[in-house]
C-alpha cells in the first residue's frame, strides 16, 4: 500500500538524519570563513614583517651596527638611529617613574579605599574616558602646559620648551590611564579573604595591602605596567607634538643635563625617515622599526610570560 | 610603656582598642597620597580641557571673520581658510574605509574565537590579535604608505595618488581590527550558554545559533565593539599623517583614491614641519579648536559605547 511505503520512507529519513554524518556543510563554510579572518590577520602581520625585513636587510648587511651608532643625517649612507634609542630609553623612565607609581597608588585608592560616593564615582568615570582619548590630544595638552607654559623650567636656553622633560612627562600622562585600569583589574582578582584574614588579626588598611594585597596582585600590575611601556615605546604623535625633533642634538653629555635639551626617540626618528622620498632612507626606516618591532615583541613576551608564570586561580 | 604594649600586639588596658597613634597616623597619610594620586588623574582631565579650550578661544578671537570656519576653499591654514568641515570628511572618509576593514576582520574574528574554537585554538590564536594590537602606528603608516598603497591600492586602482585615503584607511582599519575583536568577543562570550544549548535542543545547527541566537543576544556589545572601533579610528594620527597625503589642507571630497587631510593629520601638520606659522595670525592656534573637536568627538562615541557595553551586564 502506498501507506506504507511512505511509512518506511519516512522510517528511512529519521535514521539517515540520526545515524548519517552529523557534519553540516552551512556550518563547515561558515566556520571556515571566520577562520579566514584570523588568517587573514596572521598573514598581513607576516606580511608586514617580512617586507620590513626585506626592505632592512641590505641596508643591515651592508652597515651593521652601524645603523645603531651613527645619528640623524640628512645622507642615507650615514643616517641611524643613535640617538633615537637613547631618547626612547630616557622616555621610559619616566613612564617608570612617574606613570608607575602614580598609575598604582590611584588604582590602590580605587579599588581598596574608596566607597561608592558620588565623588569616586566621577573618579572612576574620568580615569576610563581619559584611556579613550586620543594620542594626538595628550601631545596637545603637553604643548600647552608642558612646552608653552612651564616652558622655562623644563628647558634650557634656546630650546623653547621643546625638551626631554616636556616628552617625557607627556607620555607619562599619557600611559597613566592605562596603568591605573590594569593595576585595578589585577587588585580586583584578589579575593576579599584575604583581606578579611588581615583586618581579622588586627590589621590597619594600609597594613593589609602591603603585606596581602599587593604581593598578590604584583604579577597582575607588572604585566600591565610592562604592557604600557611597549605602548608608550611606539609612541609617536604627542612627541611630535612636543617638538621632538629628527636630529642635529647638540647634547651636551651627562645624565641630567639632557632632560632640558632638545630631544629625540626611536618611533619620531621613523616617521622621519618614512616621509622622505628616497628610497635609501625607506632602508634606514625599515631598520628602525625593526629595532623597535623587536624591542616591542621582547617587552610584551616578557608580560605574557610573567602572566603564565605567576598567574594564580582564586 | 603604651609602646611596647602596641609592638607585642597585646591589648593591656580599654585605651589600646583605640590603636597606636602611629599606626593611626601613617594610615591617614598612606591614604592621602593614594588619594592624591587618584585626584591627579581628575587635574589631567581639567588640564586637557583648559589647554584645549584656551587655545581654541585663541583662535577664534584672531579669526579675522567667523565666516573663514566655512571657507570655500577647504582647509588651508597657511591662506587664513579654515573649513573644519574639509577635515571632518577627510576624518570621516578614513574612518568608514577602516570599519569596512575593522569590522568584518574584527567581528569574524571575535565569532570564531568564541563559538567555534576550541580553547587550545584559541591560547594559539588570541596572540596574533593581541601582536597585531601591538604594532606601533607609525609602523603600520610605514606599511600602508610603502605597501598597501603602490601593491594594493594602485595595481587594483591604477588612477590612485601614491598618498591616498584609501591605503591610510586600510592602514588603521587594520590596526583597529584587534579592538573591535576583542570587545565582541568579550560580548559574544557573555551569552549565556543555556541559550545556546535551548537553541540546539531545538535542532539548529551551529551556524544558526551562532548567527540567529548568539549575535542578536550579543548585539549590544557588538555595537559598542563598533562604536569604540570608530572612536579610536578617528583618533588615529600617525597612519594618516604618512599615508594620506595632504600635508598642507584639503578641500572637501569624497574621493578615497586622492589625498586627504584628516583632523589628526591637520594637528601634526600645524604642530610641525613645513606648516609651522608661529605667533602671527591664527593658523598656529587652529590645531588647538581642531583638537577640541576631536576630543568632544571622540569622547562622545567613547560614552555611548560604555552605555551600550553597560546593557549586556544589566541584562546577562
Amino acid at each position: 500500500m502506498g501507506g506504507s511505503t511512505a511509512v518506511v520512507a519516512a522510517r528511512e529519513e529519521v535514521r539517515r538524519a540520526l545515524m548519517g554524518r552529523r557534519r553540516d556543510l552551512g556550518t563547515t563554510l561558515f566556520q571556515l570563513g571566520l577562520l579566514l579572518t584570523l588568517i587573514l590577520a596572521l598573514a598581513i602581520l607576516l606580511v608586514l614583517l617580512g617586507q620590513v625585513t626585506a626592505k632592512a636587510l641590505p641596508v643591515l648587511q651592508e652597515r651593521g651596527g652601524q645603523i645603531l651608532s651613527s645619528s640623524y643625517s640628512s645622507l642615507a649612507e650615514r643616517a641611524g638611529v643613535r640617538y633615537g634609542i637613547i631618547g626612547s630609553l630616557y622616555l621610559m623612565i619616566f613612564v617608570v617613574v612617574i606613570a608607575f607609581p602614580l598609575g598604582i597608588g590611584a588604582a590602590v585608592y580605587m579599588e581598596e579605599y574608596a566607597r561608592d560616593t558620588r565623588f569616586n564615582r566621577i573618579i572612576n568615570a574620568n580615569i576610563r574616558n581619559l584611556a579613550g582619548v586620543p594620542a594626538i590630544v595628550y601631545g596637545i595638552l603637553g604643548l600647552a602646559i608642558f612646552v608653552e607654559l612651564l616652558g622655562d623650567v623644563t628647558s634650557g636656553a634656546g630650546v623653547e620648551g621643546k625638551s626631554l622633560l616636556s616628552g617625557g612627562l607627556t607620555i607619562a600622562i599619557m600611559v597613566l590611564p592605562i596603568v591605573i585600569i590594569t593595576t585595578a583589574e589585577a587588585l580586583r582578582a584578589v579575593p576579599q579573604s584575604l583581606r578579611e584574614a588581615g583586618f581579622g588579626v588586627g590589621a590597619t588598611r594600609w597594613e593589609v595591602i602591603r603585606s596581602h594585597v599587593l604581593p598578590n596582585a604584583a604579577p597582575g600590575i607588572l604585566t600591565g605596567s610592562v604592557l604600557a611601556m611597549a605602548r608608550a615605546l611606539g609612541e609617536t604623535a604627542p612627541l611630535i607634538m612636543v617638538g621632538a625633533v629628527t636630529g642635529f642634538l647638540a647634547t651636551s653629555g651627562g645624565f641630567v643635563e639632557p632632560l632640558q635639551e632638545r630631544f629625540t626617540a626611536l618611533p619620531t626618528l621613523i616617521f622621519a625617515y618614512t616621509k622622505k622620498p628616497q628610497p635609501e632612507f625607506q632602508e634606514v626606516a625599515a631598520a628602525g622599526i625593526l629595532i623597535l618591532m623587536g624591542t616591542i615583541f621582547l617587552v610584551n613576551l616578557t608580560a605574557i610570560l610573567l602572566r603564565n608564570r605567576y598567574e594564580r586561580k582564586w | 610603656m603604651a609602646e611596647a604594649a602596641s609592638t607585642s600586639g597585646a591589648i593591656r588596658s580599654r585605651g589600646d582598642l583605640r590603636g597606636d597613634p602611629r599606626r593611626q597616623r601613617r594610615e591617614r597619610i598612606v591614604r592621602t597620597t593614594m588619594l592624591s594620586a587618584a585626584v591627579f588623574s581628575v587635574l589631567i582631565s581639567l588640564a586637557i580641557v583648559f589647554a584645549l579650550t584656551g587655545g581654541a578661544v585663541d583662535f577664534v578671537r584672531r579669526l579675522d571673520d567667523l565666516g573663514l570656519l566655512f571657507s570655500p576653499q577647504g582647509w588651508f591654514p597657511r591662506s587664513n581658510a579654515f573649513d573644519v568641515r574639509a577635515i571632518f570628511v577627510g576624518s570621516l572618509i578614513v574612518s568608514i574605509i577602516a570599519m569596512l576593514v575593522a569590522a568584518p576582520l574584527g567581528l569574524g574574528a571575535a565569532m570564531y574565537l568564541s563559538e567555534f574554537a576550541k580553547p587550545r585554538a584559541r591560547r594559539f590564536l588570541k596572540p596574533i590579535l593581541e601582536t597585531l594590537a601591538s604594532v606601533p602606528s607609525v609602523v603600520m603608516g610605514f606599511f600602508a604608505l610603502r605597501f598597501i598603497s603602490p601593491e594594493i591600492v594602485q595595481s587594483l586602482f591604477p588612477q590612485a595618488e601614491f598618498f591616498n585615503a584609501l591605503a591610510a584607511g586600510i592602514g588603521v582599519g587594520l590596526l583597529v581590527t584587534p579592538l573591535v575583536a576583542s570587545v565582541a568577543e568579550d560580548a559574544m562570550h557573555a551569552v549565556p550558554n543555556a541559550l545556546r544549548e535551548a537553541s540546539f535542543g531545538l535542532g539548529a545547527r551551529r551556524r544558526l545559533t551562532s548567527t540567529r541566537v548568539v549575535f542578536p543576544a550579543a548585539v549590544s556589545g557588538i555595537t559598542a565593539a563598533l562604536i569604540l572601533g570608530i572612536s579610536r579610528a578617528i583618533g588615529e594620527t600617525m597612519i594618516v599623517a604618512i599615508a594620506a597625503g595632504g600635508t598642507s589642507g584639503t578641500t572637501i571630497h569624497l574621493d578615497p583614491l586622492v589625498g586627504t587631510q584628516t583632523m589628526t593629520a591637520a594637528i601634526t601638520a600645524l604642530a610641525t614641519g613645513s606648516d609651522q606659522v608661529r605667533g602671527a595670525g591664527p593658523a598656529y592656534y587652529s590645531f588647538f579648536f581642531v583638537g577640541i573637536l576631536l576630543f568632544l568627538m571622540t569622547l562622545s562615541l567613547n560614552l555611548i559605547s560604555e552605555r551600550f557595553v553597560r546593557r549586556i551586564r544589566r541584562q546577562y
